[in-house]
């Protein structure tokens, strides 16, 4: 980034910011992309051909996300280490081992360089992390107000072990549901930071790659039915679709549901459940009951999982519908989100 | 969380069930009147937790379902204007008015913000002296106090450009009117806490003596409810006509004398229109002459919009009790969160809602 | 829209206290109360303290119903 700033400089003199001449594909859209690649340092990005040219032996996981969240920074994270980790998490859940990423980026003409050199390097930072490589990318540059600061989109291929079936059509009577830590950090870290709201709490992003302890789980299991992250529509609305895509009833008990205190605090305050909050580093896993205790064990031994807990099961009645059993003692129907919550939280 | 988590405790639960079903078997209409009542009680689960006879009804304690969809049009009229911003509670977003919502204006340009607290209404009015910023005032006793101060504070700062819509309503009145009616016989009201937090449990004392009707005033923990129910049947079992406090942590007989000040130094008690109550006398605030400088109404004059009037949504029948959402044609098939008819179902207290979500 | 949480009294200028609820801060305007002390629970309303919630109140609510036996 530094051999970019000090170019612009020697040609514009007050260049600080993108602009539109970034975009155009000439002289500075290379600076751009050179100070990318010497970040990302890989050797299929290194050789700046139109495509990537990688090899493959086996069943290939192929997902894509756009990320547009408001703010870009945000305690625990920001849009960049959300891009990177939301498409490795999107791999892991099918059970692939995440391998390379693809990440573009619309820019807002006038975004301040030393802002998109933090976002690059926070996912570079998450990349490496996860052990995982971008080895394609783009940039386009639009007016003021053709997108709103930065939108990322990032790609991902992984390979699935033969023998892995993991899917949300999967989940079969008796199994219990293990969830790998506290929900609604994410969304109330968001809606902390966005200062309209005027309050002041330590919640943070719980932004992270679960690849690790993903692969940690499955080799002590090969019989994991299902393994979904609550991203937006929280936890509610991922129980709701795979109560429904694999016909069956989804029991869950509301005092098992660990949720961090300040999450609750806000929740009480403004009216949210935190069921319906996103989260962006938690899973659910639908497995036997036989192996639960011990995937829970290997769950909690991650740092991703220490408070990973078995919070229900699946039941043969009410098919397609998901109950809690609250915490004085009664049940009631949990159902998909409906419309409101939280704008632009992922 | 301290004066939260002890009141969701399930063995105390399972005991107040148990005292409960006790009673010899009989049956009994409790009615409750608050949106955050219905909300806990279906949240919780706690109609499923009661024996059969116990019958529990919503009242009309949703503060945006009480609303007369006239009211509703003037505040989607409000909002037309380029000069203004409108703050609100968030209920208020996507209540469907006759041709709009706040929502679809928002979406068509209009500067719709949802708050959390009229002062930050006044916030926003300090901050943007070229526009005119209107509040729309709904809630009931608990929430009025709170704008009444907020003018006041206004005045002193002799801020021009800060405006109120007052829908402001009543509960004790909405009461009576029902008891008056007698289309559904309630043999005891569960009160709402917070409102009676301001008005005192001796606003209720002239439904006991004239109506014989007993009440209780219940907090909102889902132990505070059941035992506020248990009380109930109790004062009916025993031909009690009494009021009662559960909720005397926080509730007491003369109530919040500063918060009451706070609203007769501002507003005066007026007849308003109810939806599915019609007009109830001495039930609504509308703000004191010396006041009316900002008042909306007076210096936007917002239209209505002529009723298309959709006769088979069942909001006003539910908000009195006589029918449950489920007895709506509309209900489900056509009337659903994301696509409401009626207030009941898109308010986050509506009862329509609360039976969408929770049954 | 009774929504009302209790929170501990942190500090309290003029009219304003900051507030404490379970580890979210926040600030409420609390002319409606008499005589508050720090340390003290208020119930927030829509940013405003709306009543003093009594402890020992709320301890006799709970062993009233601890006893239903």
């Amino acid at each position: 980034m530094q051999l970019i700033t000090n170019m612009v400089e020697k040609f514009e003199g007050n260049a600080k910011k993108i602009l539109l001449a970034h975009g155009s594909g000439g002289k500075l859209t290379h600076l751009l992309i050179k100070s990318f690649v010497k970040k990302f340092r890989n050797l299929p990005l290194a050789k700046l051909d139109d495509s990537a040219v990688l090899r493959f032996k086996g069943k290939l996981a192929f997902t894509t996300d756009s990320y547009v969240v408001d703010p870009i920074y945000f305690p625990g994270g920001d849009i960049g280490k959300l891009a990177v980790n939301g498409t490795i998490n999107d791999l892991a859940m099918v059970g692939a081992k995440p391998l390379y990423l693809s990440a573009s980026a619309i820019i807002e003409e006038g975004f301040p360089l030393v802002e998109l050199e933090r976002i690059v390097n926070s996912m570079n930072r998450a990349a490496r992390a996860a052990g995982v490589e971008i080895v394609a990318g783009d940039t386009k540059v639009v007016e003021k107000g053709g997108v709103d600061k930065i939108f990322i989109n990032t790609s991902g291929i992984g390979l699935v072990d033969s023998g892995v079936d993991i899917s949300s059509k999967n989940a079969q009577i008796g199994d219990r549901i293990i969830l790998s830590g506290t929900i609604g950090d994410h969304g109330i870290a968001i809606l902390s930071a966005r200062e309209k709201f005027d309050f002041q709490t330590k919640v943070k992003s719980d932004s992270q790659p679960l690849n690790g302890i993903v692969s940690e789980i499955l080799r002590v299991s090969k019989r994991i039915h299902t393994l979904r992250d609550p991203t937006r529509g929280g936890l509610a609305t991922i129980l709701n679709e795979i109560a429904e895509q694999s016909g069956v009833g989804i029991e869950i008990e509301e005092e098992k549901i660990p949720v961090k205190q300040e999450v609750k605090g806000v929740c009480e305050m403004l009216g949210f459940d935190p069921l319906y909050i996103a989260n962006e580093g938690k899973l659910v896993a639908f497995v036997p009951e036989k192996d639960s205790a011990k995937i829970l064990n290997v769950m909690k031994k991650n740092r991703y999982g220490r408070d990973a807990q078995i919070i229900g099961s699946v039941v043969a009645r009410h098919k397609g519908r998901v109950v809690v059993k609250t915490s004085v003692g009664g049940e009631r129907v949990v159902d998909m989100l409906t419309g409101e919550q939280l704008p632009r939280i992922c | 969380m301290k004066f939260v988590d002890e009141f969701r405790d399930r063995a105390i639960a399972e005991r107040i069930i148990k005292k409960i079903e006790g009673f010899d078997s009989f049956k009994a209409n409790l009615m409750e009147v608050c949106g955050t009542h219905t909300m806990v009680i279906f949240k919780q689960g706690l109609k499923g937790m009661l024996p059969e006879d116990v019958n529990l009804l919503s009242g009309p304690g949703c503060p945006v379902c009480v609303t007369s969809q006239e009211d509703i049009d003037k505040a989607i009229d409000l909002a037309k204007d380029k000069n203004v911003i409108i703050t609100t509670f968030g209920d208020m977003l996507r209540v469907p008015g006759t041709n709009s919502s706040l929502e679809k204006e928002k979406g068509n340009g209009a500067d719709v913000r949802v708050i959390y607290s009229p002062r930050e209404g006044l916030r926003i009015a300090r901050e943007n002296p070229g526009k005119k910023v209107v509040f729309l005032a709904i809630g009931f006793e608990t929430t009025s106090p709170l704008i009444a101060a907020s003018l006041l504070d206004a005045r002193k700062e002799k801020i021009e450009n800060f405006f109120i819509f007052s829908t402001h309503k009543l509960i004790p009145p909405a009461m009576e009117a029902l008891l008056k009616s007698r289309e559904v016989n309630i043999d005891g009201f569960i009160c709402p806490g917070h409102v009676s937090v301001t008005i005192g449990s001796n606003a209720y004392r002239f439904i006991a003596e004239k109506y014989n009707v007993p009440c209780v005033i219940a907090g909102f923990e889902p132990l505070d409810v059941l035992q506020s129910i248990f009380m109930l049947l109790k004062l009916i079992r025993e031909k009690k006509a009494k009021v009662e406090i559960e909720y005397f942590r926080a509730v007491r007989p003369e109530g919040n004398r500063i918060a009451q000040e706070l609203v007769s130094e501002v507003f005066e008690v007026s007849g308003v229109r109810w939806r599915g109550l019609g007009t109830i006398p001495k039930s609504g605030l509308r703000l004191k002459r010396e006041f009316s400088d900002f008042d909306a109404e007076k210096e936007f004059r917002p239209k209505t919009e002529k009723s298309k009037g959709n006769l088979d949504c069942a909001c006003g029948e539910v908000l009195r009790g006589v029918k449950r959402p489920t007895q709506c044609k509309l209900y489900r098939r056509i009337c659903t969160p994301e696509e409401p008819y009626g207030p009941c179902m898109v308010s986050s207290e509506g009862t329509c809602a609360a039976y969408y979500k929770y049954g | 829209m009774c929504l009302a949480i209790p929170a501990k009294v942190l500090k309290i200028e003029n009219n304003l206290a900051q507030v404490d609820m379970v580890g979210v801060k926040r600030q409420a305007d609390i002319r409606m109360i008499s005589n508050l002390k720090v340390g003290e629970y208020v119930l927030i309303h829509a940013g405003f303290a709306i009543e003093k919630i009594g402890e020992k109140e709320a301890e006799e609510t709970l062993q009233l119903l601890r006893e239903m036996a």
